[in-house]
């Protein structure tokens, strides 16, 4: 930032960020295009507005620090020990079989070996931070891809220490060098191990003490000091600073404050990551792109193919279903910012010349740059083609549909839902867009359609404009609010029937202007309760009678709360009164039974004289 | 102030003619003149608002039951809607004096023919036979029983035979209180329940 006021920076890039990244959007480009076009323009290439893209790149990495933060909250320990095997089996498949080709390749063209192998090693990583990013602005990070990608992404990150560690050793060839390796194992060690301790022992009594000072910027401050505080231990040892986060954040996945850290720290992430991504664009050194655009080219589409081959293979090995090969193979196939740390490394450490370096570096920008743009043209024509061939039955949806209903999602709700309907006569147009669940529910012979509901012109496509019913059964709060959203707000003549995970979601559905919304464990729930009186000397009948009055209670209760729904402290005080209200009614119900000397099979004692 | 109110129960409603045809007729006349409660509707779930039923008999002067005959007596909701609003100390007993003053009518169809209702038919009673728990209901409530209004062979009437049925019905629900018949109809005879006389279970 040559003007030295943090005010101008900001204000070039938010400008740049605000202007570029709606435009992209637009156009249907997504929003990394925009952040890196942005950058593109207002770096030393473009308008010259900025002349030092490193700093802020170095500064913006940090984004992709608290993306993998988030990433690690969403990965219980449990998962993230059943996703061992993709990560090290996978993982390692990738970046060895992606390392060992390149380098040969390179070797072949006649490239010195420390060269090839630095090239071959940086090249081989992937960007985290578009990876993650469009998987979730696509809603892919649940699917079986979604988890190869991180799988594989994580197991980078871990390779990340060995490779850096590697380098003094290609420098120099100094063979005293391996006894200090061990003691500096050593430490890294230590850390982790210190932060799975700390983690599990210490942060959530912290956590717990700072919430309780009721400040909430306090709060967030804790968030982000937790986060800068993991990543600058593992930076001091020369860990990767995005894999202790991740660390950190998947030892606070099972914590009550999981919610409050995700909230407080995402806004800052959406921020550091755009940056990240301006920045990159900014990078790119267009005078060594325009000196040897052949070489550039090469090594770009050199290292794409070579890596999608690998990657391709594994695919059919694991196997992933075909439709979601391509985001897999285009994800995977970019390079990655850990590219640029180790090509400036290398050119510090004197493995590789400076020209070398930074004609490296923009290959691995351009291919990031490509991502994007790559993964708009395989949805145009790689996925409809791919849907075509073996697996016709899983294209997105695309022939308009007239059945009278459209069902949301086809998870464990959305399958009761549409086989009463079936059975009934009725066949719902029926959309999830995951493939692999997809693909098996085809087996049982069920019309299922490949789609996003978020998406308006698939809604459309699924016969929204026709229909008279729209089944919610989408089990993402988020998502499902954004269908709400969308469908009230473009085919208000479509009833909607949803299904809320919990009551802030049945409130937010209300307020939508929904009324037709069950609450998702209410009904089982009630049985279940029923079963417990029935065990304990009720009648079946009148323990059914006591369900169901209750259950009038609690969605009467949760009515007359919805105005207050947002006032949190009045909300609970209206829940404590209502739940006495209940046990008084109940109570006083007993006694007058009690009176009357007689429980017929009803609450209320019947005439019979 | 609506002063009558209409208790309409079928379990098809759809697959009805007459009933059908009833309810819509007594829900067209609106709100301000009869209030019209569809129990199936209301109720999908046979769980009736005990405290919402007895606020609507309790606006009411006139209460009409109208029904099909569903094995010489009400559908299953109807009376379950009896067995529970109608509760003691409430409807009757000691202190049960809700609906004391008022007036039942029955508007009930059947489907087999009137001539069915012969000792000689499959029937085998007058239609007249099965109405005692009827009037017996509205005795112990303190309530007038008014004379039924009945169609019989209900599958088979024709469509002008039903439109004069429906024209009577809406215009007796209309012009309620001035019935002929209130006049000679005596005032209910007090069947005071005792307080004792309530049946032990154990």
């Amino acid at each position: 930032m040559e003007h030295g006021t943090w005010l101008t920076g900001s204000l070039i890039y938010l400008a740049a960020a605000v202007i570029a990244v709606p435009l992209a959007r637009l156009l249907g480009l997504g929003s990394i295009i925009g952040y890196l076009v942005a950058g593109i323009a207002i770096g030393p290439w473009g308008l010259a507005l900025v002349t030092d893209p490193q700093q802020i790149l170095n500064f913006a990495e940090f984004g992709v620090v608290l993306m993998l933060f988030l990433v690690g909250l969403e990965l219980e320990p449990q998962r993230l020990w059943a996703l061992r095997k993709p990560i090290f089996g996978w993982g390692s498949v990738q970046l060895l079989g992606s390392a060992a080709l390149l380098f040969g390749a390179a070797a072949l063209a006649g490239v010195a070996w420390p060269l090839a192998l630095v090239a071959a090693l940086g090249l081989a990583m992937s960007s985290t931070a578009i990876g993650l990013s469009v998987l979730a602005e696509r809603n892919l990070m649940a699917t079986t891809s979604g988890q190869s990608v991180l799988s594989v992404m994580l197991l980078q990150d871990v390779a990340a220490i060995p490779t850096l560690a590697l380098l003094p050793l290609l420098a120099a060839a100094d063979v005293h060098a391996s006894s200090s390796a061990w003691l500096g194992a050593a430490k890294p060690l230590a850390v982790i191990a210190a932060i799975v301790l700390g983690g599990r022992l210490l942060l959530r009594p912290a956590l717990r003490w700072i919430a309780n000072s009721r400040t909430p910027e306090i709060f967030t401050a804790a968030s982000l000091l937790l986060v800068v505080a993991t990543a600058a231990l593992m930076h001091a040892v020369g860990l990767s600073m995005a894999l202790g986060a991740f660390l950190a954040g998947v030892l606070l996945a099972e914590s009550e404050y999981r919610r409050e850290l995700e909230t407080d720290i995402e806004p800052f992430k959406g921020l550091l990551l755009g940056l990240f991504f301006i920045a990159v664009g900014m990078a790119i050194d267009f005078a060594v792109v325009l000196d040897s655009p052949l070489v550039i080219a090469t090594v770009v589409f050199g290292f794409l193919l070579v890596k999608a081959v690998v990657l391709w293979a594994m695919a059919r090995l694991m196997p992933l279903p075909p439709l979601e090969w391509p985001a897999f193979i285009i994800l995977l196939a970019q390079g990655g910012e850990f590219g640029f740390v180790v090509f400036q490394s290398a050119a510090g450490a004197g493995i590789i010349s400076k020209p070398i370096s930074s004609l490296l570096v923009a290959a691995v920008a351009i291919s990031m740059l490509l991502t994007p743009l790559l993964l708009v043209a395989a949805a145009r024509w790689w996925v409809p083609r791919l849907a075509n061939g073996r697996s016709s039955q899983i294209a997105e949806i695309s022939e308009a549909q007239t059945a009278p209903v459209i069902v949301a999602g086809f998870g464990r709700y959305g399958q009761v839902v549409s086989r009463m309907l079936y059975a009934n006569g009725i066949t719902p147009t029926v959309l999830d867009h995951d493939a692999e669940q997809i693909e098996a529910l085809r087996k049982f012979g069920w019309r299922v359609f490949y789609g996003d509901a978020t998406r308006l012109d698939l809604l459309r496509t699924a016969g929204a404009a026709s229909a008279r019913v729209l089944v919610l059964a989408i089990d993402d709060v988020e998502q499902s609010l954004k269908v709400a959203t969308l469908a009230r707000e473009h085919f208000p003549n479509l009833a909607i029937v949803a299904r809320a995970r919990n009551v802030q979601h049945y409130f937010k559905l209300r307020e939508l202007g929904i009324t037709l919304v069950e609450r998702e464990t209410l009904d089982s729930s009630l049985m279940s309760a029923r079963s417990v009186l029935g065990l304990l000397g009720w009648e079946p009948h009148h323990a059914r009678t006591l369900a169901m009055r209750f259950r009038r209670h609690t969605v009467r209760q949760l009515e007359e709360m919805l105005p207050h729904a947002r006032d949190e402290a009045r909300f609970i005080a209206m829940a404590r009164q209502g739940r006495q209200q209940l046990e008084e009614l109940f109570a006083q119900e007993r006694q007058s039974a009690q009176r009357a000397r007689r429980e017929g099979w009803s609450d209320k004692p019947p005439a019979d004289s | 102030m609506a002063d009558v109110l209409v208790l309409a129960a079928h379990p098809h409603l759809a697959s009805s003619r007459v009933n059908r045809a009833l309810t819509l007729a007594a829900t067209a006349l609106g709100e301000r003149h009869v209030e019209t409660r569809d129990l199936y509707e209301l109720y999908p779930d046979y769980l009736i608002d005990i405290d919402a039923e007895q606020a609507a008999l309790s606006r009411a002067r006139l209460v009409v039951w109208q029904h099909p005959i569903h094995w010489y007596s009400m559908p299953a909701l109807m009376k379950l809607w009896v067995d529970e609003v109608l509760a003691f100390g409430w409807a009757y007993g000691p202190g049960g004096t809700a609906l004391k003053g008022k007036d039942l009518w029955l508007a009930a169809s059947t489907g087999g023919p009137e001539d069915s209702y012969r000792p000689q038919s499959y029937n085998r009673y007058f239609f007249d036979a099965f109405l005692p728990p009827y009037e017996q209901t509205a005795m112990l409530c303190g309530m007038r029983f008014v004379p039924p209004l009945l169609l019989h062979g209900a599958h088979r009437v024709s469509d002008a035979d039903l439109a004069r049925h429906a024209e009577i019905y809406t215009s007796r629900l209309l012009s309620y209180p001035h019935w002929p018949e209130l006049v000679e109809l005596d005032a209910a005879q007090p069947c005071d329940v005792p307080a004792e006389a309530r049946p032990d279970d154990d």
